[in-house]
């Protein structure tokens, strides 16, 4: 099982220990750097990128400024097409949902299609607790799984760990989740991708019960959408006699025209491909003019809120509901390339989980939600990247001023204090000149007994002899002798 | 107590309340195209072997040759409908399961479209294609796409699509980028993808 994220630090504190590795700073550098430069090159070839971003954006805002018809809508050709449609407040009752699924079937085990959902709400452990096994099947969640770690991105969990320490991960922990790895191993990525298939395969063909999320619905037709590339999400979906699917609400879109800006805006700025190896689509249960339906004889598909339509709420966060779970943010952020994922304590990490988490989970409950909008140097380049339009940025500050007016009453913090005494000292002139004879004094103590976390990695500058107030005023704007 | 799917969407009502928003109108849909020009053939001819999958062109006369070249040792599996004969291949009546399914090295589909942007094939699952566990477990694919079912780009495709049917895109043999983001090709999925583009004669 993997670990978990609750009990993280803050990110300044994450984030300075993140930091301090250096095999985790090579790691990232690397990786982003590939995948930086991928996305670029085939986002080049597509001469109306900036309208298809556009027309991206659009399909998700339309769908979510309607989303209650359009969950209406889903519900009925769902139905219709032979699925069963379950509702869940939060991550317990999905979670609940989902097991009670699998119990039905007497299933011991199942076996998931990457999903960032099923990780939000922690449906592995929580399924672990009902004595049903999950195994993960795309390779960078099996490396997390059986890595006993937590996931550092959204496309490429295992994005912190290099093919030297998979390889170490498969030959100390696959034999205790079933298929061993091959003794002669190497650190091949196709070696390594060679030994996940033989270990997952056997898990593949027995397994009763699947489990997925969905990169969109299309409420007009009753159709789910699974964007991968190993073939993993089509076993899933494919051979066990039951599927389960969680999807959060704001996946759902109109039309099945929709998809098409999305199709193309997805792999390009996800892997950085054309178009991802598999993409799977169906609609409730695929029945064949004879034998056996096409596919799982049993679907659920179960609609999600967990924060969402908190985050729905919000008018200037609501656009984070667009995301379509690209992570081109997290490749072109500065803060990520150095922190990485674990940082963020969240499934969510990066540029968008900065802003997702705190909408999600509201703030001024707890320090580490919100010290995430402060995550960012605001440069603004996951903005540029994003393939729906979110403007991460103007989030960010719009978060962090509900960070500061939910801090307000009680004990103020240091800034809170300091702005107060800003305010008070410039408010009157005599206040802000006495206060300037001080600085050299107070510059002096600020650098022996300061707070470290600013002068450690900054000098303090030395404060001027005479304040330019003081040297106006003696020289009267410099037209006397300047002595 | 309300049940949950009333009471998520009046928060979904609530939180779209006095929202004054408009969203913006939809893009304008460009024209499709009708027919499969050689350039667009091409095209996908060129972006299909980008993936690192098999591609020949031939012509329909030429095809069970070519098929028979393909194929790999051991068994191979044909949907029922398949328009083309292949020798000794196991006709598909829906009842092997996936662990025998396992044990079969090949399998000829036809296709429903082909993208030339993107070099992607899409399969509805018809007859001529088979249910989807026969074109996803074993390791060889060898994919029939006349030409006259090439389109340009994915709008093309969609619009040609019947979301009632399953549909299974397939862009190269199956792959990873999770080890150092390096493209691997071959996991779960065929790791031999072999596309065969015919034309009439």
């Amino acid at each position: 099982m993997s670990g978990t994220f609750v009990g993280m630090p803050a990110f300044p504190t994450a984030a300075r220990e993140a930091l301090a590795d250096s095999q985790l700073r090579h790691n990232l550098a690397h990786a982003t750097g590939t995948i930086r430069a991928k996305r670029a090159r085939v986002v080049a070839e597509v001469p109306d990128w900036e309208e298809l971003r556009l027309a991206g954006a659009a399909v998700k805002e339309r769908a979510l400024l309607d989303l209650d018809t359009q969950l209406v809508r889903l519900e009925e050709t769902l139905t219709a097409n032979g699925a069963t449609v379950h509702w869940a407040r939060d991550a317990a009752e999905a979670n609940a949902i989902v097991a009670s699924i699998a119990k039905t079937h007497a299933a011991e085990e199942v076996v998931k299609v990457k999903s960032m959902v099923t990780q939000e709400i922690g449906l592995n452990e929580a399924l672990a607790a009902e004595g049903i096994a999950a195994w993960e099947t795309d390779l960078a969640e099996l490396i997390v799984q059986l890595g006993d770690d937590l996931p550092s991105h959204i496309l490429v969990p295992a994005i912190h760990r290099n093919r030297a320490e998979i390889r170490e991960i498969f030959r100390s922990r696959m034999a205790a989740a079933g298929r061993p790895a091959p003794s002669d191993l190497t650190d091949e990525p196709a070696v390594l991708a060679a030994a996940a298939r033989e270990h997952l395969r056997e898990k593949f063909l027995r397994a009763k019960v699947g489990i997925s999320g969905a990169n969109f619905a299309v409420a007009e037709t009753g159709t789910l959408v699974v964007v991968e590339s190993e073939g993993n999400g089509r076993m899933c979906l494919t051979l066990p006699e039951v599927l389960v699917s969680v999807v959060g609400i704001e996946k759902v879109v109109s039309r099945w025209e929709d998809l098409d800006p999305l199709l193309r805006l997805l792999p390009r700025s996800s892997t950085g491909e054309r178009m991802n190896p598999y993409t799977s689509t169906w609609s409730g249960i695929h029945a064949q003019e004879e034998g056996p339906s096409d596919g799982p004889q049993e679907v659920h598909v179960v609609l999600l809120d967990n924060g969402r339509t908190r985050a729905l709420a919000d008018e200037v966060g609501r656009q984070a509901l667009r995301c379509i779970r690209c992570s081109a943010c997290l490749n072109v952020c500065p803060v990520y390339e150095r922190t990485g994922g674990h940082a963020y304590g969240s499934v969510y990490p990066g540029p968008i989980g900065a802003i997702l988490n705190p909408l999600l989970k509201g703030v001024g409950h707890d320090d580490q939600t919100d010290s995430l909008p402060y995550a960012s140097s605001l440069c603004g380049a996951c903005f540029e990247v994003c393939p729906v339009r979110i403007d991460i940025p103007s989030v960010l500050v719009d978060l962090r001023a509900q960070v500061v007016d939910a801090h307000r009453g009680g004990v103020p913090k240091p800034e809170a204090a300091a702005m107060k005494g800003a305010a008070y000292v410039l408010g009157r002139s005599p206040r802000l000149s006495a206060l300037e004879r001080l600085t050299g004094l107070g510059m002096r103590f600020a650098r022996r007994f300061g707070p470290t976390a600013w002068t450690g990695a900054r000098d303090l500058p030395d404060a001027p002899g005479e304040s330019f107030r003081a040297w106006w005023q003696r020289t009267d704007g410099g037209r006397k002798d300047d002595a | 107590m309300t049940d949950a799917r009333t009471e998520i969407l009046a928060r979904v009502r609530e939180a779209l309340a006095g929202s004054a928003v408009e969203p913006a109108p939809p893009s304008a849909r460009r024209d499709l195209a009708s027919v499969a020009t050689p350039e667009v053939v091409d095209l996908f001819a060129e972006r299909v072997a980008d993936y690192r999958a098999v591609v020949e062109r031939c012509g329909a006369d030429d095809l069970e040759d070519r098929i028979a070249a393909a194929l790999p040792a051991g068994q191979v599996i044909v949907p029922s409908g398949l328009s083309v004969r292949v020798a000794d291949a196991i006709v598909d009546d829906g009842t092997l399961t996936a662990a025998e399914l396992d044990r079969i090295a090949a399998v000829v589909t036809e296709a429903r479209v082909g993208i030339a942007e993107t070099g992607t094939i899409v399969l509805d699952h018809t007859p001529d294609q088979g249910r989807r566990a026969i074109s996803l477990v074993p390791d060889t694919h060898i994919c029939v796409v006349r030409e006259d079912q090439v389109v340009p780009d994915v709008p093309d495709a969609i619009a040609l699509l019947d979301p009632a049917r399953p549909l299974t895109w397939i862009s190269g043999p199956s792959a990873t980028s999770d080890i150092e983001l390096d493209r691997v090709e071959g996991v779960h999925g065929p790791r031999t993808l072999h596309v065969l583009i015919t034309h009439p004669e």
